[in-house]
């Protein structure tokens, strides 16, 4: 097992862990703002849409890639953008104080 | 290209990067920071995006220009454009084109790795070939659970002879597809894995029903997640294996609990139930009672957000509060969501308690300010419009038999009509009947949670869980 491969398990299962702690204690009223920013959050593909994106050789890679980069970028666009809607309703009501 | 920076560079982004996506997610599983948790998790994703356009592999930037321009109006159109009650199917979408996203990753790169001769390292090929079945199966899943909420396909779950079976051994040849594409580094084989992928996922959902739904799009959520993260083992990339297992991770979770919350178990939701209608029979959280009718229990916690984060307010007040002398709780609790902008008022029944007027005297008792006070005929046309009906120790006169069941003892007896509001909360000892000895249908209504406990120490743990909304 090379060296690179063992730092990326070691990072996958600590994310692993770390994924489940986050949100043990989340709100039912919160459920679904919290699946669709999480939704958000895998649109990090673009990232690696991006990488083939700007080395593809081959036709059939720029097409493939060229897609990729649009489905990531919805992903990521509209991800975030309708979480924020959604939590719209959680905006602070006038006259409300901060929470200390 | 002279832009480029060195991979350590990068990386470092990348490790910002992954620290504001985790302190986002944390923040977006509480109320009061949700909405900065979103920002917080959209500035990593923006500095891991920007970061990639230098990374010393990037060197044509056309392809990347014109699909983020063509991903980002389609993006901001239709988040802008859908409907609130649409919103479940608009992350269904999303999440579709995620994994989507991950299984093309995949193509590409076992189409640029495989005719370089030699043979291919087994463990990005073991990733590759698992990015492209898990996201194919997010991608087409994800699309046939948008048809059904958007109802281009019937919601109803569709169900065909041994099911269970055929999708079973599909997945089993799925699996030796895999192995297969590994072995030869065929592309022939990819394909079939793609496409067998595509068609499994469609017949995953397909047999699932209008309810279940957002529970499978969660299920989904993970999917894509975890093919976000082996395209990031494939391309070495930490940023697509931090972003990728939080999801995976956390979305599982998620999963669980929104199942919970129905009352499903996950194995209920994946396996056995996978289209059968919901029963009582499920997870913790819920019980039958003999006759086979089924409750809800709430927490503090979770009644309290939802009190907290609510327009309009009715707290109904029955015996139970008189028992427990909770009438200061209450007024305190009532205080502070008066303080965050909730519109609280008392629905009073002229016969809650023992003795008429009963409400009215103990209330006052703890200063509640008389306007709050509403008698029955003010407040029933008010319930309708109410988001949450808080009943603390209240029994008969929310009983909707009184006005639905002709059969019932208290037939004709004017109510509180508690029922008609968004959500019911009934704070109660336990499941025992009224005074008049009769079963309350209210706490049978899907829009029912029970709260149950000594009715001084459950307001004072919702005044506490208020506190820290």
């Amino acid at each position: 097992m090379s060296s690179s491969l063992l730092t990326s398990i070691t990072v996958f299962v600590l994310a692993v862990f770390l994924g489940f702690e986050l949100i043990s204690r989340v709100p039912t009223l919160l459920h679904t703002p919290l699946m669709s920013g999480t939704n958000a959050v895998h649109g990090i593909v673009l990232v690696g849409a991006m990488l083939i994106a700007g080395s593809a050789d081959s036709t059939l890679e720029q097409v493939l890639a060229f897609v990729a980069v649009v489905f990531g970028t919805i992903n990521v666009v509209g991800g975030f953008l309708v979480t924020d809607r959604m939590l719209e309703m959680f905006k602070r009501k006038p006259g409300e104080r901060e929470p200390e | 290209m002279t832009l480029a920076l060195s991979l350590t560079t990068i990386n470092v982004a990348y490790l910002a990067a992954g620290v504001l996506l985790i302190v986002g997610i944390k923040r977006l599983s509480s109320p009061a920071t949700a909405r900065s948790g979103n920002v917080v998790a959209a500035d990593g994703m923006a500095i891991a995006l920007l970061f990639t356009l230098l990374h010393p592999d990037v060197d044509s930037y056309w392809l990347i220009a014109i699909g983020v321009a063509v991903g980002t109006v389609v993006g901001v159109v239709s988040a802008r454009r859908v409907r609130m009650t649409a919103m479940p199917q608009m992350v269904a979408l999303f999440n579709g084109v995620g994994g989507g996203a991950a299984a093309l990753i995949a193509a590409a790169e076992f189409h640029r790795l495989t005719p370089a001769g030699g043979h291919v390292d087994p463990d990005a090929m073991g990733a590759m070939l698992f990015s492209a079945l898990v996201g194919s199966i997010s991608f087409s899943g994800s699309l046939v659970a948008f048809g059904k909420l958007q109802e281009l396909l019937p919601g109803r779950p569709l169900m065909f002879a041994a099911q269970q079976i055929v999708n079973g051994l599909l997945f089993a040849g799925l699996v030796v597809v895999g192995v297969l594409a590994g072995a030869t580094e065929a592309g022939l084989w990819t394909v079939v894995l793609l496409l067998g992928a595509l068609v499994f996922g469609v017949l995953l959902v397909l047999p699932i029903g209008g309810a279940d739904m957002p529970v499978v799009i969660s299920l989904l959520n993970a999917f894509t997640g975890l093919a976000a993260a082996s395209a990031g083992f494939v391309l070495e990339n930490t940023a697509l294996i931090i972003g990728g297992t939080l999801v995976g991770a956390s979305g599982t979770l998620l999963t669980v609990l929104m199942g919970r919350a129905m009352n499903r178990s996950l194995a209920n939701v994946l396996f056995s139930a996978f289209g059968a209608p919901a029963t009582a029979d499920a997870g913790p959280g819920t019980a039958a009672s003999e006759d086979g009718k089924s409750y809800r229990e709430i927490d503090a916690e979770d009644c309290a957000v939802m009190l907290a984060y609510a327009s309009r307010v009715v707290i109904v007040p029955g015996y139970g509060l008189a028992v427990a002398q909770a009438q200061h709780n209450v007024r305190e609790l009532a205080d502070l969501l008066e303080r965050r902008g909730v519109d609280v008022k008392y629905g009073i029944h002229p016969v809650a308690g023992r003795m008429p007027g009963h409400m009215n005297v103990l209330l006052a008792e703890a200063n509640v300010p008389y306007p709050q006070l509403r008698d029955m005929e003010d407040i029933n046309p008010e319930l309708p419009r109410t988001d949450v009906a808080l009943v603390i120790g209240a029994n008969d006169v929310t009983n909707p038999a009184a006005r639905d069941n002709p059969e019932s003892p208290l037939y004709g007896m004017p109510i509180l009509n508690v029922d008609q509001a968004a959500n019911v909360v009934v704070l109660k000892r336990g499941m025992s009947p009224g005074f008049a000895g009769i079963d309350n249908d209210l706490f049978y209504r899907p829009n029912t949670a029970m709260l149950f406990g000594d009715a001084k120490a459950s307001v004072e743990r919702l005044v506490a869980a208020v506190k820290a909304a």
